[in-house]
This record gives C-alpha cells, sequence and structure tokens, in this order.
C-alpha cells in the first residue's frame, strides 16, 4: 500500500515536471517552425506544428530586411567591450575597497550600494541628451561607456576578494618591492577567475539583451544591435511572420546554444548573482 | 612585543609613504566608478528634477512652468491609466508565477525526481531568451485570429477567439504570460537553492510528530524560504513598475490597453517631444518605486514579527 502511494506520488511529480518542462521550451522551439514556414500559414487552422521548407528563403528575406550580420556583430562588440571594462574597473574598485586602506573607504562603498537603488529610468532623458552633446547618437560608444563600471560589479568583486585572498599575502607582495597595481595584476587576478566567470557572464547577457537604452540612443540602422534589428523587423508595415520570426529564431540562437554548453556556469551565475544582491 | 616596536620605528619613514601610495592607488581604483556616475548616473538624475519644472520640447529654450508638467499627467487619464495597467500587469504576471516557481521548486527538490539537471536546463532556458525575441514570439502565438496557436487551442475547448491585443484583458494576460514564462524557470531555480539548504532534519522531526506533507509545507518549507521569497517579491515589484518592451512590440506601438508607465514616460519624451511631461513621469515613477519599495518593507517586517 505505501509502496503503491509512492509510485502514485512519483508518477504525479514528473507527469507535473515534464509539462512544465515542454511549456517552458515550447515558444522556442515554435519560434524554429515558424522560421521556416511561409507567412499564410499564419492564418490557417489547424495551426503549423511542425518545420516548413522555407528556413532559408524566410532568413534571405531577413537579410535583405535589416543588415543582420551587422547588427549581430555590433551587439557582439558591445558586449564584449562592456563586459571587459566591467570586470577591470569593478575588480580594480572590488580590490580597493576590499583591501587598501584610504580614508572614508567605508562611506564611499555605502554611497555605491545606495546608487544601485536608483531606477535607470529616471535619469533617461537627460542621459539621451548628454550623449546627443557628446555626439554619441548612433555611435556604439553610446552603449559602452556608460557601462564601463557598475556598482553591482564593484560590490561583487568586493565581497569575493575580501574573502578570497589573505592580506597576508597582499602584504608580502608589497614588502617584496611589488607596486600596488603589480599586486592587482600579479596576485588578484589570477586568483578571482571564477568571479570573472560569474560577473562576465551577468555582464554579457545584460547587455546583449538590452532594449531601452540601445532603442533610445541607436537611431541609424548602421548602429543597430540586434535587438533593435529584430525589433524594426516586426515594426515593419507589412507584416512577414516568417521572416520575423526567422530573424528572431537566429538571433536567439547563438546565445541558447552558448548557455546549453555551459548551463551549470550559466545558472549559478545569474541565480547567484541575483541571491547576493 | 619590544623587537616588533622597533621594526616599526625603523621602517617608519618609507612606511609612512606606502600608506599613502596605497591610499592614492585607492582612490585611484575606485575614481572610474565616481567619474562615469557622474556623468551618467548623478548629473542625469539631478537634472531630472529640474528638467520636471520646465516646458522643453529639446530644442528650443527652456521655461520653468512650475508644477504644471505634474498637473498636465495628472489630469490625464492615460497616466492614471497606465499606472493602474503597470500594477495589473506587474500582478498577473508575478502573482501566479511565484506560486508556480515554488511548486516547481519543490517538486524538483523531491528527492526521486530523476533527470534534474534536465529540467533545471528546460526550466531556465527562457530567462536566456531576450525579452524583444519573447514579446515578438508571443505576439504571434497570442495573435487575434482565430488561428492564432492560443486562440486555436482555446477553440478546442470551444472557446471563442479572444482579440488579444485589443481588449482590456486579453492584452495584461498576454503581457503578463511573457513575463511569467521568462521568470519562472528563474525564480524557481533560486526557491531550489534555498530548499537544499533547509536541514533534512527538521522535516524528520515534523514526520514523527505525526504533520502531514502540506502541513510541513506551510510551516517548515515557507517560514524557512521567507528571506528569499522576501527578495524575490522585491525584484519583481521593482521589475514590474518597469516594464516597457513587452507592451511597445506587443501592442505594436502605444496602445492604450497595454500602456505601462515607462512607456508613457518614453512616448511623452521620444514620441510627443514633451521632456517636461516626460521627466516629470520620471520622477513620479520614481516616488512610486519609493513608495512600493516601503510597502514591501514594512510588509515583509510585519511577517517577521509575526512569525516570531
Amino acid at each position: 500500500m505505501q509502496r503503491k502511494k509512492g509510485f502514485v506520488n512519483k508518477v504525479t511529480i514528473h507527469v507535473l515536471l515534464i509539462i512544465g518542462a515542454l511549456l517552458s521550451v515550447f515558444p522556442l522551439y515554435w519560434m524554429f517552425v515558424m522560421a521556416t514556414q511561409p507567412n499564410h500559414v499564419i492564418n490557417k487552422l489547424p495551426p503549423a506544428v511542425v518545420p516548413g521548407d522555407k528556413l532559408v528563403e524566410n532568413f534571405q528575406n531577413v537579410l535583405e530586411n535589416v543588415d543582420f550580420f551587422g547588427a549581430m556583430w555590433n551587439s557582439f562588440i558591445v558586449a564584449s567591450l562592456t563586459t571587459l571594462g566591467v570586470l577591470f574597473f569593478s575588480s580594480l574598485a572590488g580590490f580597493a575597497f576590499a583591501k587598501l586602506q584610504f580614508k572614508g573607504r567605508e562611506k564611499l562603498f555605502a554611497v555605491i550600494l545606495i546608487t544601485m537603488m536608483i531606477p535607470p529610468q529616471l535619469g533617461l532623458i537627460p542621459q539621451y541628451f548628454i550623449i546627443t552633446k557628446l555626439g554619441w547618437l548612433n555611435d556604439l560608444k553610446a552603449i559602452i561607456v556608460p557601462g564601463l563600471v557598475n556598482a553591482f560589479g564593484i560590490f561583487w568583486m568586493r565581497q569575493y576578494i575580501k574573502d578570497a585572498i589573505p592580506d597576508e599575502l597582499i602584504e608580502a607582495a608589497k614588502i617584496d618591492g611589488c607596486s600596488i597595481f603589480r599586486v592587482y595584476w600579479n596576485i588578484v587576478v589570477p586568483s578571482i577567475l571564477p568571479a570573472f566567470a560569474t560577473l562576465g557572464i551577468l555582464t554579457f547577457m545584460f547587455v546583449w539583451n538590452d532594449f531601452l537604452w540601445p532603442l533610445t540612443v541607436l537611431r541609424d540602422e548602421s548602429s543597430y544591435t540586434i535587438q533593435i534589428a529584430i525589433r524594426a523587423l516586426q515594426d515593419a508595415y507589412v507584416k512577414d511572420y516568417g521572416m520575423i520570426l526567422s530573424g528572431t529564431f537566429w538571433a536567439t540562437l547563438p546565445l541558447v546554444v552558448v548557455f546549453l554548453m555551459f548551463n551549470k556556469l550559466f545558472i549559478s551565475s545569474l541565480t547567484q548573482g541575483s541571491v547576493k544582491q | 612585543m619590544v623587537s616588533h616596536n622597533h621594526t616599526n620605528a625603523t621602517v617608519r619613514p618609507k612606511g609612512l609613504s606606502d600608506k599613502k601610495k596605497t591610499a592614492l592607488a585607492g582612490y585611484l581604483f575606485i575614481s572610474p566608478f565616481f567619474l562615469l556616475f557622474a556623468i551618467f548616473g548623478a548629473f542625469p538624475m539631478l537634472f531630472s528634477f529640474y528638467l520636471a519644472f520646465q516646458k522643453w520640447n529639446g530644442f528650443g529654450e527652456m521655461t520653468f512652468v512650475g508644477v504644471k508638467n505634474f498637473s498636465l499627467i495628472f489630469t490625464d487619464p492615460l497616466f492614471w491609466k497606465s499606472i493602474y495597467n503597470t500594477i495589473v500587469i506587474g500582478l498577473l504576471g508575478t502573482g501566479p508565477q511565484l506560486i508556480a516557481a515554488l511548486i516547481l521548486a519543490v517538486a524538483l527538490n523531491s528527492a526521486m525526481v530523476k533527470f534534474k539537471s534536465v529540467f533545471r536546463v528546460a526550466y531556465f532556458v527562457p530567462n536566456v531568451t531576450s525579452i524583444v525575441a519573447v514579446a515578438i514570439v508571443f505576439t504571434v502565438l497570442f495573435s487575434e485570429q482565430e488561428a492564432g496557436l492560443v486562440n486555436a487551442t482555446l477553440g478546442l475547448f470551444g472557446i471563442s477567439p479572444v482579440s488579444w491585443q485589443t481588449s482590456e484583458w486579453g492584452a495584461k494576460i498576454a503581457i503578463a504570460t511573457m513575463i511569467f514564462w521568462r521568470w519562472v524557470g528563474y525564480n524557481s531555480i533560486i526557491f531550489l537553492a534555498g530548499l537544499q539548504s533547509i536541514p533534512k532534519d527538521l522535516y524528520e522531526a515534523a514526520e514523527i510528530d505525526g504533520a502531514k506533507k502540506w502541513q510541513q509545507f506551510l510551516f517548515i518549507t515557507v517560514p524557512m524560504l521567507k528571506p528569499i521569497i522576501v527578495f524575490v517579491v522585491f525584484t519583481a515589484t521593482i521589475g514590474s513598475l518597469q516594464i516597457f518592451a513587452e507592451p511597445l512590440i506587443f501592442g505594436s506601438g502605444f496602445r492604450e490597453e497595454s500602456m505601462t508607465i515607462v512607456l508613457y514616460l518614453w512616448r511623452e519624451a521620444f514620441s510627443n517631444n514633451a521632456f517636461g511631461t516626460a521627466s516629470a513621469t520620471a520622477v513620479s515613477l520614481f516616488l512610486l518605486i519609493i513608495v512600493f519599495t516601503t510597502i514591501n518593507f514594512f510588509a515583509s517586517n510585519r511577517l517577521d514579527k509575526s512569525g516570531k
């Protein structure tokens, strides 16, 4: 009796989890299905749920409508450079807050924590005019430069460096005549590689998927990131959904593939980042 | 002790300059943040407060208009509608989602589940998808056509097609579904991490005392998860107040049924060139976030007290 009840429970839980997993993956699968179908299928009953034969043709239509690879490249440049900047400047500042003595250290760190609570939309309009004044409208610099270092990155790096590196190691290196930057470069950087991986994934994903700010400052097609480019596809007057979802599918695929390859690292990075925040 | 003092004394001159060097390096290393924050964070924020009291089209002169921007938006029904929509979409998108996430997490945490890592990946993958992509896919899923996938599925149950994009509740439910889909797995994995940190012997003790499974859930699991639940509710609340991309893409512009407060702000600024009222909206949003954060804060404090 007891055993039978356990079996029923086991089946119920698995059925629940499998239904959840299917619902979770289905929209992505369906994105692929639509990317392979001609436009008129969208109004056909019953709806298509298996791939058609328009995979190549739909993507060719995407290429005719937006500079897909240019936008991918822009996204890649923006996300990579921002990530490099965040890793470098945040770890440098995190190191200072964790290990270097200077006056006002705790107060300045508290200021950084407070800045995390300001909603980004509050300064959106003046930010737009600053970018205009700098002549950076339609320039990838408008995305990269303001994002080069952020409060969360500094907070994250400080916590990590504080625990990961013993003070004695730093003192010893200083006595050996290392400059402080050398201490950072030769001792801190090699021992915080896991923190770089976590913060790197968080930052890259955030910048790659960001929408509001790029939409505000990138108005010219040549400067579009991939998110703005697929939005432009969808915004066209005549809607060819096979084409729109083809663009969306190919824009989504790279990150999903990288996620599947490194899923453990991704999941722990993205959830850790949030819990510790 | 004596010898220690002695060493200190002999290296003092060098020690002092070392201290200064360290401090200098410290200031230098943290300066990039403060420099960038001054230009792209603090100044814009303060300037928003200034602009909220000016009339400005982005090109000509600014003129001081006092609180007129605020009275303009406060008498605009669409502004209130956008706040109402934001709250309704936020509640619809996060309330059921957090409950579902908790159920999924408890199911995943059960010892008898096989292929846990496969489930984790499947639940997490929506969160890697960009909001733009999600909004586009769901626009097609929630097509107004009878042949739209959601309408066709409802049709199987004899429910007549819903105009998802142009009806008051349709638009809200569709947008809330997008939020649900993108975050439920993410939050269930956060809950799962919390569940795994609850000591097993608590459940064993309850079992011995004859507590049923649902009692264990209500009186052990939920209280032990409280810090994580509070955190998730905090982030979800602030995230909900900033919904922008979904209604912009789903409603194909600025439809009334799906107008949110950030969308209203964006429309005032970049579609109507009314930067004064847009800034007044930004300030109002800021105050709204403070209000909601405070409510959250007091609610979680009260829970704390009643829990003890």
